[in-house]
């Protein structure tokens, strides 16, 4: 029997047909237009792909745009917090980018292509906040979401696979570095990037190769575990690595009505992105104030007692009597490859102080009935997964 | 070479030279660098043709601020003053309106407008009072923010629930509803129509018009006058407060650039490359030219920059000057009539048919105008026997479609004497010399963006507390040291020298606070 399918009005990436064969679950989502599997077939498989073997995400459907022209380098500085004259040619950033007001709008990474001409990532799309950024400037700003197809390979093998695969001299190119191949007949660009906390490669490749990529990525990379892996499993990943994820640990400010909703990068813990030596950018002046006056908000990662996920639990300072509740968990999972219940979190300065303990309401439930369990947490300073191959150059071949 | 001064001022306009005589009265050490060869920006009186002088941009008197005649002790000579409002009629059966008083129409209108008269009035008075503060900003904890914010809520209140209802109820309307509404005459209807919208891209009926009514009431209840000598003379007496106060005024010195360094400014480029230095820049400049132009957005940021980008400056009225053999026979017009401002707007639906083609990029065949014979009075303004005309003529969208070419400006032109020739059948044979002002040739001689009047829409988004925009309304700008003085800024336009004082007080203020 054929089943027909509905129409969903989704695009699909050019590794569509790649995924669907492997899909068992039939489990999507919809990212910025694109149909995105949250699971192909076992999360946790999925998971310990990316821990011990390599994981390839499609991560075609993340926005892209291609900034360039003669004013594209003080254009990107004066557009986010870091300064973008450190990076190099050939080097990414994590950046993230403000309002007039100082409250982040998105983060997302840099790709410097070439002298004067960037490729900018992030999960949600800013077309309009670009454009206006634009006014006064010689730029030029293009939507190339479509145009490139990308794949994240992640994981301890990563390397070893894409060796195997052909591309010679990877064992040189540092964390947050980026390199061209050619794949037959195209250019493949590989960035050492990557949502996992891990070791791992970033592809970008036009989308007529992409299949070809993809078959060739998996007949070399069987030998390696290589498994293709759904959202969830990243989602787990990125909250091992500390990462931020707009709508989870901030709420891009464009797009947010209520005050006070809004985080600064000063209180999502990415100071060091904030180079205040720069004459201006977009926030500074909110900034500097927020600085002098000291923030309202803190990120916290939490290292939790106990095994249930503290998902969306309010925060207080002791576990009875006076409580004060100083804030809310925002991501929350427990971690298979630390067994720590772990979370990321914001409170009320000056709560939240690394090495400090705060207490987290748990909810759960237990066939249909809910409990509820005060859990002792202690905030802590550095990713709760941060392996040492992670950085290391040249990589082990695992 | 290089000076030092304690403030730099951009642009001689009115407002400039307010501000700067200001500064100067305080102690400071004041520069102003103006464009042009006179200073007065738009306040000037000049010659259109040889031996005939008119004031070449704005042209009526109504709004200058009794705090800045006295705090500069000015005295203006006036040629005409408290003038009559005439609104022709084709058949020779004008109206007359003067202060709360309309001649002309029936007893049950000029009860009406004795009403309309008084209500407005007590309106325009509260916005004046708030034409001499800094507004306060919004959402702000600052005292004096919230103390200027209260009062403003308590004098709205103070009125009594009727009128503060009444107030609320009328302040962003249109003010063509509120006229049908009152009164019976059509001329005048058309004549408060024409008040609302002069100097605007605003018809009858677009919502805001009872606003800009109150703006121009503001000033001085709507009186009008003509200084003699033109506007020139104000802007020369006030050049001359701020000469004796101290300051250096050179012209002939346009700006090329407002130097930013490390977010603040240090001071200005002249265009022949003349660098001055100071701490504190004043800018008498539109806006958009100030901040896009002289400033430039890379010392700005995006949501700021925006703003100033989306600012709406399009000018809709021209200047027409017209060089007479003699004065034109208007029937009707007894001889002293002359000194009198005459406006054409027969009805209500005029006005807005002549706006009508304005939205679309097209001029008005129709238009209307606001007429006045300044050499009437003031002899030394045309050669002997001889006079000029001076009128602001709408609807002369800035963006006109397919441009400014002479075509165009001819047909503009034309298509104004036909409507003059309407009640002055002689004026054609009288014309020996004419000038058209489009706002495109007042933005390329007085440098101000799209040429409008009040360097940017006075409608309730670029008012009070959002002028020019959202977060700049205390004539600082988000540029360490740097201010702006001119019509752009809180209240607006008009030769009223609000803006220019309010300015030199946030600056001198802020050295308080610091």
């Amino acid at each position: 029997m054929t089943v027909r399918e509905v129409f969903q009005g989704r695009l699909r990436s050019p590794f569509y047909s790649r995924l669907s064969a492997l899909d068992t679950v039939n489990q999507w989502h919809e990212w910025k237009g694109y149909s995105s599997a949250d699971v192909l077939y076992c999360e946790e498989t999925e998971y310990f792909a990316i821990r011990n073997a390599t994981a390839v995400f499609d991560l075609t459907p993340m926005t892209k745009y291609r900034i360039s022209g003669p004013d594209a380098a003080e254009y990107i500085n004066r557009l986010v917090t870091r300064d973008m004259d450190k990076i190099k040619p050939g080097r990414v950033a994590y950046a993230v980018w403000c309002d007039d007001r100082g409250q982040v709008i998105d983060d997302g990474t840099i790709f410097h292509l070439q002298q004067g001409e960037y490729r900018l990532c992030s999960q949600e799309r800013h077309y309009a906040w670009f454009k206006a950024a634009a006014i006064g400037f010689d730029v030029s700003i293009v939507v190339e979401t479509e145009d490139v197809a990308a794949l994240a390979v992640q994981g301890p093998t990563s390397f070893s696979v894409l060796s195997a695969m052909g591309l010679t001299g990877l064992e040189d190119l540092k964390p947050f570095g980026l390199t061209n191949f050619d794949f037959e007949g195209a250019d493949l660009m590989v960035s050492r990037t990557g949502f996992t906390g891990d070791l791992g490669y970033e592809l970008w490749i036009t989308p007529d190769k992409a299949e070809a990529l993809w078959d060739a990525l998996f007949e070399v990379g069987k030998h390696y575990g290589i498994r293709a892996m759904g959202t969830h499993a990243l989602e787990l990943a990125r909250v091992e690595a500390g990462y931020l994820a707009p709508f989870e640990e901030f709420l891009p400010a464009d797009t947010t009505v209520r005050t006070g909703r809004t985080r600064s990068p000063l209180e999502l813990g990415l100071g060091w992105l904030v180079d205040f030596k720069k004459p201006n950018f977009n926030g500074r002046r909110a900034l500097a104030e927020e600085k002098r006056r000291g923030s309202t908000w803190r990120l916290v990662k939490l290292d939790i007692e106990g095994n249930k996920a503290a998902d969306s639990s309010y925060i207080y300072t002791s576990e009875k009597g006076n409580k004060k509740e100083i804030g809310f968990v925002t991501s929350a999972v427990w971690s298979p490859i630390c067994k720590q219940n772990i979370a990321l979190g914001t409170v009320r300065t000056p709560h939240g102080e690394v090495g400090s303990d705060v207490w987290v309401e748990v909810y759960y439930q237990r066939e249909m009935h809910w409990s509820r369990a005060m859990a002792k947490a202690t905030v802590v300073d550095k990713p709760f997964w941060f392996p040492p191959r992670r950085s290391a150059t040249p990589p082990g071949p695992f | 070479m290089t000076d030092k001064y304690d403030a730099i001022v951009v642009g001689g306009g009115h407002n400039g030279l307010v501000c700067s005589a200001l500064l100067a009265k305080s102690g400071k050490q004041v520069l102003l660098l103006e464009a042009n060869d006179q200073v007065g920006g738009a306040a000037v009186t000049r010659e259109f043709v040889d031996g005939y002088a008119v004031s070449a941009c704005a042209h009526l008197l109504y709004q200058l601020q009794p705090s800045v005649r006295k705090e500069l002790k000015l005295s203006p000579k006036l040629a005409s003053e408290d003038m009559t409002t005439i609104t022709l009629d084709e058949k020779g059966e004008h109206l007359r309106i003067k202060g709360n008083s309309v001649e002309g129409v029936s007893d049950s209108d000029a009860a009406s407008y004795r009403d309309f008269h008084k209500r407005m009035t007590r309106f325009a008075d509260l916005l004046r009072t708030y034409f001499n503060k800094t507004p306060p900003r919004l959402g702000s904890s600052n005292f004096k923010d919230l103390l200027t914010l209260g009062q403003l809520g308590f004098d709205v209140r103070r009125m009594g629930k009727t009128e503060m209802q009444a107030f609320l109820r009328l302040i962003g309307m249109n003010i063509h509803d509120e006229v049908v509404e009152r009164f019976e005459s059509p001329l005048l209807k058309g004549a408060i129509s024409l008040d609302a919208v002069l100097g605007t891209h605003l018809g009858p009926r677009s919502p805001n018009t009872i606003m800009t009514y109150l703006y121009r009431l503001a000033g001085d209840h709507g009186r009008t006058a003509v200084p003699e000598g033109g506007m020139g003379s104000v802007s020369d007496e006030l050049a001359h407060a701020a000469r004796s106060a101290g300051v250096t005024i050179r012209t002939a010195m346009p700006v090329k650039r407002i130097v930013v360094n490390n977010g603040r400014v240090t001071g200005v480029e002249a265009e022949n490359g003349e660098r001055f230095d100071s701490l504190t820049v004043v800018s008498n400049a539109d806006p958009k030219r100030t901040m896009m132009d002289l400033v430039g957005a890379r010392h700005m940021e995006t949501g700021f920059t925006r703003r100033i980008h989306h600012l709406r400056s399009r000018g809709n009225a021209a200047k027409l000057h017209l060089a007479l053999d003699g004065l034109p026979t208007i029937d009707g017009l007894s001889k002293k009539d002359y000194a009198e401002r005459i406006v054409i707007a027969p009805d209500e639906h005029y006005v807005e048919r002549s706006f009508n083609p304005a939205k679309y990029g097209e001029s008005s065949p129709e238009p209307v105008v606001e007429m006045t014979f300044p050499s009437f009075r003031d002899a030394a303004l045309a050669p002997a026997g001889k006079h000029v005309m001076s009128a602001v003529v709408q609807y002369a969208p800035y963006d006109l479609k397919g441009g400014w070419s002479d075509e165009a400006r001819q047909e503009f032109e034309a298509a104004t004497i036909r409507t003059i020739e309407r009640y002055a059948p002689d004026i054609a044979q009288r014309i020996t010399a004419s000038e058209l002002l489009t706002p495109v040739d007042i933005e390329k001689e007085f440098h101000i963006t799209g040429g409008h009047w009040h360097h940017g829409e006075l409608t309730l988004d670029q008012f009070l507390f959002v002028r020019p925009v959202c977060g700049a309304a205390q004539y600082q700008m988000p540029v360490d040291g740097l201010f702006l003085c001119g019509a752009g800024a809180h209240p607006g336009g008009g030769v009223s020298g609000a803006a220019g004082r309010n300015a030199a007080r946030a600056i001198l203020n802020r050295e308080k606070a610091a």
